[in-house]
């Protein structure tokens, strides 16, 4: 009995910490595919990125793991910038299909980029000291990498929440998302918001892959192989609500922590199923506007 | 009725036939075909391949191209087919024409079963649905490795005879004929689909989704059907592989493919036919050439191409072949 | 006393806590020439959206001819007899418009999901298509594909998609929009020479227009009806001119 109750507070726990994560790489996503329809499946790329930035500078450089974090942000939110104004804009208007290619290409490109620059195999490097042990509360023992990826995530979970509902350029992303071309006649430069929003989204996936470079492993193709990951967050969650992708990153790090823990042998089965069925449920998403 | 609008009668029928007849280029394609076989003699397995392939991105051409559903999952009936026609073989019954038929026939009902959520969502939610399809079989077939073999893919499988005559050769000469001829066959079947009323209800789905209803439509059902032909001739492809390579390969499920063969019908151009033939043709090459030279990166390349021909073609190398001669026509009739 | 082609009755809709249909009555006659008007937002596309079943009603019914079809889905509508136009060009940009009503005509016979057979056999559902096209004045721009075709023949394309259903109920919304004022007229004119046996309603802002072409108006306004009647009595009403047309005299 007690160890039933322990697995479960660690399910929820490692479950949480994984969905928080999850919502910080692909928040960004979400808001882009509200405000612009622009189906961005190479999302993962700037999470990648962001884990090389910091996997790099701490194993070749020798910085310090949080030094590193902001210039990953930084960094993979400049890149984005150059990504938006000179290529993605070009298709904004375009089909769906289209913007599906065009973003699938440049998966393909960033794999073999990343390939040549840092080679094929997963990257190694070492996390700090502190961030390998296990402590101890009771009789609750958890990882002190655990505890960081639930404290930054719940600390940026609030600033997004914050900046979106009580700031002024918070209101200008939701008025876009929610009609753009009411925002165009507000006076709004929806274009400009767009581009900022996208920056720090992307900056947020970048930022969520250098945290989570223990959690997720580093190789090339992870763009690939997290792809499915940030569809199931905005599909299910909805495009265009954060707090529907804040519901379906949850959802989808605890099932998928609860499914390794009791079933480890059906591997990523579970959240396709149970994705489907939702799917099936609410084509819409859980939190979708029909 | 007047002479008048008799004239225009038949004017207005004659363009419904015109578009459905053969064109110039055709017999070259077919002729090319066979040209193959006589040219590169050792060349035929990646001549297999291509043909396979094309096939494959045929059928995506079917409901992407025409009926405007994108699906990021086609795999799915690729690799029913080919696991269908290898499971056949490998427990007893080995005689090719029937395990082929018994692959398009599996691939056919579970795009029927796929038809029933898929015709429900759009948009993004479309390519979830259709990769989640494709994870879950595949996932499915990496697990009962006890049936497929799992990873190492399904081996020692053994088809028989053609026709009870023609044993499969070590140069691959029997399987680029019975492939060649059952790839055409099949076109010829695809020709018929996109040239009869439902190729145009298929058109009318992919110009305007929402109008269709509204013109009394039934866009479940036309989903259904379109979902039932394409996995069909996607289960074909499969089997055909199969039976051509005698081994089914793991990754004939894996989501890779489903996104190769979307790159080689883009690369080739939608909604034209032979676009699918084109791309398989230009990326199967391409990716030979450039896998001598690179392995790890020439996916890179690829990507190129896929960037380029979405933000520099209208579609694809037959779109660019087209708005190229009809760029010639013009200048003539200028200089003229 | 013969049967209504469309009646509702008690139609309510909600969007969120917005009522944009309010117990909405109405009967459209065999062989109506019907407007309806209001002002912006009054709910006029949202009516026709619940009649044609793009949007499904809270309560009350509607029927076809004594039938009901509150419970079908759109294209079951269509079957029954029910065409619409769009407000907003909802059409086939890349096929001809032989090619449009000829795909129409495909799906009213039933021979849409014959997929081996050869269209171009189907002869007699071309020369229909054709001559539908040609009877509205746009048979010569019958081989050029829809986004070729100036904006008043996609207008005209509109109807002729909605007329090749074979339609005993026509519902129009704002036919000529965006068509300028010289040739709304001539759209109107198509529409006043259809067949005497469909019933006909239309959505129109320009009064001159409704109070030319139609024998009965129904004012909508915040999702309610507000009169209904004859064109004279609509205009002598004092109430319909306060909402509506006094509004409409600015502009």
């Amino acid at each position: 009995m007690f160890s039933i109750i322990q697995g479960i507070v660690q399910v929820l726990f490692d479950g949480v910490a994984f969905g928080m994560l999850l919502f910080v790489m692909s928040v960004g996503l979400s808001i882009t595919l509200g405000m612009m329809r622009f189906a961005n499946l190479a999302h993962g790329v700037f999470a990648m990125l962001g884990g090389y930035v910091t996997a790099t500078l701490m194993y070749r450089g020798g910085w310090p793991f949080l030094v590193t974090l902001p210039i990953a942000f930084g960094l993979v939110a400049v890149v984005s910038v150059a990504l938006e104004r000179f290529v993605y804009r070009r298709v904004y208007a375009a089909k769906e299909l289209d913007q599906v290619l065009l973003t699938v290409g440049i998966i393909y490109m960033s794999i073999a980029a990343a390939a040549y620059v840092w080679g094929p195999e997963p990257m190694t490097f070492t996390l700090p000291d502190y961030l390998t042990v296990y402590r101890r509360i009771g009789w609750f023992s958890f990882s002190t990498y655990g505890a960081l990826l639930l404290a930054f995530g719940t600390v940026i979970t609030l600033a997004i929440f914050y900046g979106l509902e009580r700031t002024r350029f918070g209101a200008m992303i939701r008025a876009a998302v929610d009609d753009r071309r009411v925002a165009l006649g507000m006076g709004i430069n929806v274009n400009r918001v767009f581009t900022i929003t996208f920056a720090i989204g992307s900056g947020l996936a970048g930022l969520g892959g250098a945290l989570g470079i223990n959690a997720l492993g580093l190789d090339p193709s992870f763009p690939i192989e997290y792809l499915v990951f940030f569809l199931i967050v905005v599909s299910i969650g909805g495009g265009g609500t954060v707090k529907g992708a804040l519901a379906a990153s949850l959802l989808l790090g605890l099932s998928d922590t609860a499914g390794k823990y009791y079933v480890p042998q059906t591997g990523a089965f579970i959240i396709y199923v149970v994705m489907l069925l939702v799917m099936l449920w609410r084509p819409n998403g859980l939190f979708g506007r029909s | 009725m007047t002479a008048e609008t008799q004239a225009a009668n038949a004017a207005a029928v004659a363009d419904f036939r015109a578009r459905a007849r053969w064109q110039w280029y055709e017999p070259i394609f077919w002729l090319g075909a066979i040209a193959w076989y006589f040219l590169f003699p050792t060349y035929l397995p990646l001549g297999t391949q291509v043909l396979c392939s094309a096939l494959f991105a045929l059928s995506l051409d079917l409901i992407l191209g025409y009926g405007g559903i994108v699906s990021l999952g086609h795999t799915t009936f690729f690799g029913i087919g080919a696991y269908t026609a290898g499971l056949l073989a490998k427990y007893g019954w080995g005689e090719p024409i029937t395990c082929l038929l018994a692959g398009g026939v599996t691939a056919a009902i579970a795009g029927w079963i796929c038809s029933f959520v898929i015709v429900r969502v759009q948009g993004v939610a479309l390519l979830l649905v259709t990769l989640g399809i494709n994870l879950v079989l595949y996932e499915i077939a990496n697990k009962a490795y006890t049936i497929t073999g799992g990873a190492d893919g399904l081996q020692g499988i053994v088809f028989w005879k053609v026709f009870g005559v023609f044993d499969y050769d070590i140069e691959g000469r029997v399987a680029y004929i019975y492939t060649l001829a059952v790839v055409f066959l099949l076109f010829l079947v695809a020709r018929r689909i996109v040239y009869s009323p439902f190729g145009l209800a298929l058109k009318g789905m992919r110009e305007n989704w929402k109008r269709m209803p509204a013109l009394g439509a039934a866009l479940r059902h036309h989903g259904a059907l379109i979902f039932v032909l394409s996995a069909a001739i996607a289960g074909l492809a499969g089997a055909l592989l199969a039976e051509s390579v005698q081994f089914v390969a793991l990754d004939s499920l894996g989501v890779q493919r489903s996104v190769d063969v979307l790159t080689m019908l883009i690369v080739g151009g939608t909604g034209v036919l032979y676009g699918s033939f084109v791309g398989a043709t230009v990326y199967m090459v391409v990716r030979d050439q450039l896998a001598d030279l690179n392995p790890a990166y020439w996916y890179f390349w690829i990507g190129l191409m896929l960037v380029v021909v979405v933000l520099f073609t209208r579609n694809g190398v037959v779109g660019a072949l087209s708005d190229a001669a009809a760029w010639f026509q013009r200048r003539g009739r200028a200089q003229s | 006393m013969t049967t209504a082609a469309l009646k509702t009755h008690g139609l309510n809709k909600n969007f969120g806590g917005l009522k944009v249909t309010q117990d909405v009555k109405f009967e459209l006659p065999v062989g109506a020439r019907h407007a309806l008007i209001g002002p912006n937002g009054a709910g006029k596309t949202t009516f026709i959206n619940l009649l044609t079943g793009l949007l499904s009603a809270d309560s009350g019914t509607i029927e076809l001819d004594g039938r009901p079809i509150t419970d079908l889905p759109a294209h079951q509508r269509v079957k029954r007899g029910l065409a619409r136009t769009f407000q907003i060009n909802t059409l086939f940009p890349d096929l001809t418009p032989l090619e449009a009503v000829t795909l129409a005509a495909c799906e009213r016979h039933g021979t849409s999901r014959q997929w081996f057979p050869a269209l171009a056999n189907r002869k007699e559902l071309i020369e229909e298509a054709y001559a539908l096209l040609a009877e509205l004045g746009i048979g010569d721009q019958a081989h050029r594909l829809t986004r070729h075709l100036a904006y008043g023949h996609q207008r005209v394309l509109e109807i002729a998609l909605a007329l090749a259903t074979r339609p005993h109920v026509l519902l129009l919304d704002e036919p000529a929009a965006g068509v300028p004022a010289h040739e709304s007229g001539i759209l109107y004119e198509v529409i006043s020479a259809l067949p005497k046996e469909i019933a006909v309603l239309f959505i129109e802002h320009d009064m001159d227009l409704v109070f030319r072409f139609a024998s009965h108006i129904t004012v909508l306004v915040s999702g309610r009806v507000l009169r209904e009647g004859p064109p004279a009595e609509i205009a002598e009403d004092p109430e319909v001119r306060a909402v509506y047309l006094g509004t409409a005299a600015h502009g």
